[in-house]
């Protein structure tokens, strides 16, 4: 095994730092002209409404903020070692668009400047745009929506619109969508107003036709569903299932947010489906940053795309405007176009692979999973869902420690948390419900080499034997971390929570006595 | 064919060695789940490959350079997206390679960035009054939705009051947010009419339309328009009064001089974390935060994750998901409208903002940020055919009317750029009524003899 040990700071809040008076920025002095033409600037605020007592902000120097802060990134993990995090892609963000991103080009442009000065972001997104249409086949994308989930409530919102719009929205209330989706397609869906109907797997791995068919009906409003599921089982009829549902008058939604298996693979069009949405920041080469700037890009058929958010870029003669004359819109989902960098990220990404490229990461991506699968599972105690399906998965296998967890009592989060120990950022478990025991499912994507893998699957093989042999080690683990590990027996308890400093400190100190236990709560978060 | 630089695996020998690993005899044979017919028929339409880094570089600077920036030019844009200062060190913090790029890890492995989170949620706090403070959402109009949405699950009522000059950018996404009068769930959004002299909301408006019906009272404070809502405490205490919740918009950059919301009554605050050391970026700075009381009630309504303080098994501080089982990741569509992707790296960016500027690095760029506004609206005022609607008690942003010059926003703003410099948003589509009027946005950047410069132009091009 590699030797590794975190960076421990004993990093105190930067509330507790800092001395009275410090200054970690100065502005400028108010010019003497302004002060003669305005007066005292304090008294411009309304009387009513002036701060009387200042915030309770720390007061540091500006070396001390920033060897704070170098400090907390010292104590992140992140992709410093081997992320192999399934369903997200960890991937390589391309330090070119990092660079470019930096630029004023990019980060000084103000969205409501006239679209004559804006002519490069427009072009780009444009260019995306045609990329993603190329990928898809679809007739045009909107790039609004801030991460994954929205852009599935954008497809919940445009869905309200377009039955609106045939007078059938009152009658058509419901969604279908799969246990295996993503919870926020169902979770979206259930918050633009619509009933939420889920098909449970069958015997194939994926729900049959049949249930699907007794499923829909003259209130289904759409099918929400992505392909392959994160088992990295394809549901073959899939082409069967939108005819289903389009025959129930109802639209096809395709979350694309396991694309990697299947990018060049196959076009959403080509399925049937109406729209589709691929997660830029998982895909297309832009950051994760632990939860975004995202941007979840939503695509259509040419038949919907009078109601997409707006605006929409447009190519005029040979330049490019935003169309915010759009009558049958939805309106909007966020503010403004879009995640402009994360764009530049996707695009650099975009033209950095090619048409070749793109599919061989695809390759690459399922080749390195069926790897990894033969390996995995020579490790004892570690199996795979729906071991009776021997047909290659793609990108992801999920697999179980049901049988581990069984033998000695070590479960998938004490195996995290020990993996942490060896510079192994936490494996993805799986969503809610978990569909077998002790789920863990790892995604490999096209970034790591073969000997990143390889290290990977010793370090989960270390770990398995130190479970057998000395599985109070594993259980109390980590030992090489910023931090041990959290007790998280109070997070659930409002007499303890505190997400502030001001709650902590009229709070504490109490003793710990809960008895829920919150610390399995983190690992199940999929942002 | 050579390897591509992104892809270790990308050799010929690679994928040889991986196929010979599991003994298939090529990587098409891995695809076998999925039928023939399902598979792309023909190439894919891409634009050619620049897999040289120099070419590529070239090619985007070429793009990019086609762009005319706000640094290049001199800009008075709001509206919803700022231009502020963002002190150098920020922008290495939030640049580090460890805050770009964690997907999600664990508390002992993440737990740098997990600080960074709660010192940002704790020094947002402060400058808002309030104890209890989500992870940040996509914007301050989602943030709206989201809040809006809180008060309607709170009281089980379904109707919303908002003034009729909110930006109609965040008012378009409070709609969408507010569902379908066909569905359930539908919150009906009604604009409560503003006083014409003072450009605050209209209290007589505001007590007709509230009633037994109404979740809640949503008003900004500056407004969209800039004006600070000088009846704050009294719009609160009606909305008490009903039974409604007061949700309070506000530019935490203006907290260092004006008061909490938490002091007049607010119930939920929301805003934007763009200008506490984020980039505009073209409007992929945009960012919103939620906060309120630490009461229950509150606490099991957010849609947000939650991060909480805790201690480890060493008694050191450590941080976790408070309250996870309320959200789409813990119920799916029973949970709190839904939890995904956001903006948690501006969080980071916002920590090491609030921690630079302290007490007084707000209450000075406040000052300086409200005296330079009033700067402009006094200097503009001067000028013939030039009227400023609403000349005090507004802190950054201000209405400049062109009527009585006969010029509209449009040529006055296409003479402006001419001059390099980027007028003010044209409010005369949103809003008739003011006549062809400009919001003009002033900042810490903006020095005197910018403002000056503006005014020198402005005069010309009306001449």
């Amino acid at each position: 095994m590699r030797r590794y040990h975190a960076a421990v700071w004993d990093e105190p809040l930067v509330m507790e730092m800092g001395r009275p008076g410090r200054r970690g920025i100065v502005f400028d002095e108010v010019e003497p002209e302004v002060r003669d033409a305005v007066g005292d600037p304090a008294e411009l605020v309304p009387a009513g409404l002036r701060r009387t007592e200042p915030p309770e902000l720390p007061e540091l120097s500006e070396p001390e903020v920033l060897r704070h802060y170098l400090h907390l990134s010292q104590e992140t993990l992140g992709m410093m070692g081997i992320s192999l995090f399934g369903t997200c892609t960890m991937k390589y963000n391309p330090r070119l668009a990092w660079e470019l991103v930096a630029r004023p080009e990019v980060a000084e442009l103000h969205p409501d400047q006239d679209d004559e000065t804006l002519q490069g972001v427009l072009e780009l997104v444009h260019g995306l745009d045609l990329i993603l249409r190329a990928l898809s086949g679809m007739d045009q994308f909107v790039f609004q929506p801030g991460g994954g989930a929205h852009a599935a409530y954008t497809n919940a919102v445009l869905t309200r619109a377009y039955h609106a719009s045939r007078g059938e929205l009152a009658q058509r209330d419901e969604i279908v969508t799969t246990i295996q989706a993503h919870p926020c397609n169902p979770a979206t869906a259930a918050a633009a107003g619509f009933k939420i109907v889920t098909l449970p797997l069958e015997e194939n791995g994926y729900p049959s036709l049949e249930a699907l068919e007794a499923a829909v009906s003259e209130r289904t409003a759409a099918l929400m569903v992505g392909n392959p599921d994160d088992m990295g089982i394809y549901n073959p009829e899939i082409d069967r299932w939108v005819e289903v549902v389009h025959d129930a008058g109802g639209l096809c939604f395709y979350d694309h947010a396991n694309f990697n298996g299947v990018m060049g693979k196959l076009k959403a069009r080509d399925l049937g489906f109406d729209a589709c949405m691929y997660m830029l920041h998982k895909t297309f080469g832009a950051p994760k940053a632990g939860g975004g700037p995202a941007v979840g890009a939503y695509g259509c058929t040419a038949e919907l795309a009078r109601f997409l958010p707006s605006p929409v870029v447009a190519r005029e003669g040979g330049g490019y405007r935003l169309d915010r004359d759009r009558p049958d819109s939805i309106g909007k989902v966020r503010e403004f176009f879009g995640n402009v960098p994360q764009l530049v990220y996707a695009y650099t990404w975009s033209r950095a692979m090619g048409a070749a490229g793109i599919d061989e990461a695809s390759d690459i991506s399922v080749l390195l999973n069926n790897y990894m699968e033969k390996r995995l599972l020579e490790i004892r105690g570690v199996t795979k869902s729906q071991p009776h399906l021997t047909a290659p998965r793609l990108e992801m296998t999920r697999y179980s420690l049901g049988q581990l967890e069984e033998d000695t009592g070590i479960t998938v989060v004490d195996v995290q948390n020990r993996m942490v120990d060896f510079g192994i950022d936490a494996f993805w478990l799986s969503h809610e419900p978990w569909l077998v025991p002790q789920p863990f499912t790892p995604e490999a994507g096209e970034m790591w080499s073969k000997e990143d893998v390889d290290e990977w699957i010793d370090v989960l093989a270390h770990v398995v034997e130190e479970a057998y042999s000395d599985p109070e080690l594993v259980r109390t683990a980590p030992h090489n971390q910023a931090i041990r590990q959290l007790d998280g027996r109070n997070l659930d308890d409002p007499s303890t929570w505190a997400t502030t400093w001001r709650a902590y400190k009229r709070k504490r100190p109490v003793p710990v006595e809960g008895d829920g236990d919150a610390t399995e709560d983190w690992a199940k978060v999929a942002t | 064919m050579k390897a591509h630089p992104y892809m270790p695996n990308s050799t010929e020998e690679q994928h040889r060695e991986l196929l010979d690993a599991i003994g298939a005899p090529d990587v098409e044979s891995l695809f076998v789940q999925i039928p023939p017919e399902h598979r792309l028929q023909g190439e894919l339409d891409l634009p050619p490959a620049l897999t040289s880094e120099p070419a590529l570089r070239r090619h985007l600077l070429d793009l990019l350079g086609r762009n005319e920036t706000c640094e290049r030019n001199l800009s008075f844009l709001g509206g919803g997206i700022w231009q502020h200062h963002v002190p150098a060190i920020v922008d290495e913090i939030a640049r580090r390679s460890e805050f770009l790029t964690p997907v999600w890890g664990t508390p002992s492995s993440d737990h740098g960035r997990n600080q960074a989170w709660f010192e940002f949620a704790s020094q947002l706090g402060e400058l808002v009054g309030m104890e209890f403070v989500g992870l940040p959402v996509y914007s301050w109009g989602c943030a709206e939705g989201h809040a809006i949405r809180m008060a309607a699950r709170l009281t089980e009522r379904s109707h919303v009051l908002v003034p009729r000059r909110i930006g109609q950018e965040r008012l378009a996404v409070i709609r969408t947010y507010c569902g379908a009068a066909e569905l359930p769930g539908h919150i009906e959004v009604e604009l409560v009419e503003h006083d014409a002299v003072t450009g605050g909301l209209d209290l007589d408006d505001l007590r007709a339309k509230l009633s037994s019906r109404t979740a809640a009272v949503l008003f900004e404070n500056p407004g969209y328009l800039g004006m600070f809502e000088t009846t704050a405490a009294e719009i609160a205490a009606l909305a008490r009064a009903a039974g409604a919740e007061t949700i309070v918009g506000v530019d935490p950059i203006s907290l260092g001089i004006v008061a909490p919301p938490s002091e007049y009554g607010a119930d939920i605050v929301v805003g934007s974390v763009q200008p506490l050391g984020v980039h505009m970026s073209c409007g992929g700075g945009a960012g919103g935060f939620i906060a309120t009381r630490d009461e229950e009630r509150y606490a099991h309504e957010y849609p947000t994750l939650n991060l909480s303080i805790a201690e480890t098994v060493a008694g050191e501080h450590g941080f976790g998901i408070a309250l996870f089982h309320q959200t789409s990741y813990g119920l799916r569509e029973e949970g709190n409208d839904w939890t995904g992707n956001s903006v948690y790296l501006h969080a980071v960016a916002n920590a090491a903002y609030m921690a630079l500027l302290g007490p007084e690095g707000f209450a000075e760029v406040g000052r300086l940020i409200v005296g330079r506004s009033h700067y402009a609206a006094r200097r503009l005022a001067e000028l013939d055919g030039v009227r400023v609607l609403f000349p005090d008690g507004f802190f950054k942003e201000l209405v400049v009317c062109f009527d009585d010059a006969g010029a509209t926003v449009a040529d006055v703003n296409a003479g402006l750029r001419e001059q390099g410099i980027f007028g003010g948003s044209d409010l005369s589509r949103d809003f008739p009524e003011l006549g062809q009027s400009a919001l003009y946005c002033v900042t810490e950047v903006h020095t005197r003899e910018d403002i000056d410069r503006l005014v020198g132009v402005v005069s010309d091009v009306l001449a």
